[in-house]
């Protein structure tokens, strides 16, 4: 008897998980389309309570909230710029991941182009600079003369 | 020193000028886009006397503040006894906003620690609070008699604030 009890209890445990699958609606093809957009869309936006989680990576309170927003606002037929815009009028451009390019923002979205451009400005001054000094003139003759001394001398002296 | 040593010295002075104010700023801080916007309209249930209800339409042509508060808000306890001090005052009427919570540990806190609020509404799915742009409770609004947001205290209202930006905010916009 006993061990049929426990049998039971093994079976139960065991088939938990389907009872908690079987809870899930299944999804229609529709659904899993609205879902992935929900998915995408929140992936792009910040979570202000823990700032360097988007709120779909997000278990803050607010995350949950502004995800279950944007399952409605799509269920509503509501368009991916529009939920954006939601966010944006509410929270400010600081919810965007992506900064929007505007006047404030040129520096930024322009800064790592004109680093680049000043970084080869330097390099093709360093380089032509270097040119010029391989190109300076031949050794005249006496410094000629003067090299060969050098070289002819005793070396062991002059690394002494 | 070569002029051209400078350059790279000048280049460290300034990046460093720029992390030190960085240093001083609250990264939590988050400037809200509703400041100069219309406050966004709600109509809620008293905390109360939940069958009334209150909404931004009825507190139109007075200056008011919303305070969003919580019972499970830690730093609220933190700014609760200068609203206590606020409420008593008189000088400007105190809007609650019960974000997320449950009414009757919202009224237990109440009692526990002083109620400055006129009337306190309950947002209980933080959709009104989502709104208003809401992300760290305690959060407290400055709106006009337009009906406009003038100001948004994110975090507790500390007494300095109050005393230099809140206060002086209200009385001028009282008189106009």
């Amino acid at each position: 008897m006993r061990r049929l009890a426990l049998l039971l209890l093994i079976a139960v445990i065991a088939l938990s998980p389907l009872a908690a699958l079987a809870a899930d609606a299944v999804p229609t093809e529709k659904d899993s389309v609205a879902a992935a957009r929900a998915v995408r869309l929140s992936e792009k936006l910040r979570c202000l309570v823990c700032q360097n989680q988007t709120i779909a990576d997000s278990n803050a309170e607010l995350a949950q909230d502004l995800r279950r927003q944007i399952h409605e606002q799509i269920a509503a037929g509501r368009t991916d710029d529009q939920i954006v815009e939601y966010m944006v009028a509410r929270y400010g451009d600081f919810v965007l991941y992506q900064p929007p390019v505007k006047p404030t923002t040129w520096l930024l979205w322009a800064g790592p182009a004109l680093l680049l451009l000043a970084g080869i400005f330097g390099l093709v001054r360093i380089l032509r600079a270097r040119r010029a000094q391989a190109d300076a003139p031949p050794l005249t003759a006496d410094e000629r003369e003067r090299a060969a001394r050098l070289l002819a001398g005793d070396t062991g002296k002059d690394r002494s | 020193m070569s002029k051209k040593l400078l350059i790279p010295l000048g280049v460290f002075v300034v990046l460093c000028g720029f992390l030190l104010v960085g240093l001083w700023r609250d990264p939590r801080e988050v400037p809200s886009p509703l400041i100069g916007k219309p406050a966004p309209a709600f109509v809620l249930a008293q905390l109360h006397e939940p069958a009334k209800t209150l909404g931004t339409a009825d507190l139109k042509g007075q200056v008011w503040l919303l305070n969003v508060w919580a019972s499970w808000c830690v730093s609220c306890r933190e700014e609760h006894p200068l609203l206590v001090e606020l409420g008593k005052s008189k000088v400007v009427p105190i809007v609650g906003l019960n974000y997320k919570d449950e009414s009757a540990a919202g009224k237990r806190w109440l009692v526990q620690n002083g109620d400055p609020y006129n009337v306190s509404v309950m947002d209980r799915d933080g959709r009104v609070g989502i709104d208003w742009g809401v992300y760290g409770v305690p959060e407290t609004f400055v709106v006009d008699k337009t009906g406009t947001i003038r100001y948004k205290q994110i975090g507790p209202i500390t007494a300095e604030a109050l005393e230099t930006k809140i206060l002086p905010l209200v009385r001028e916009l009282q008189k106009s």
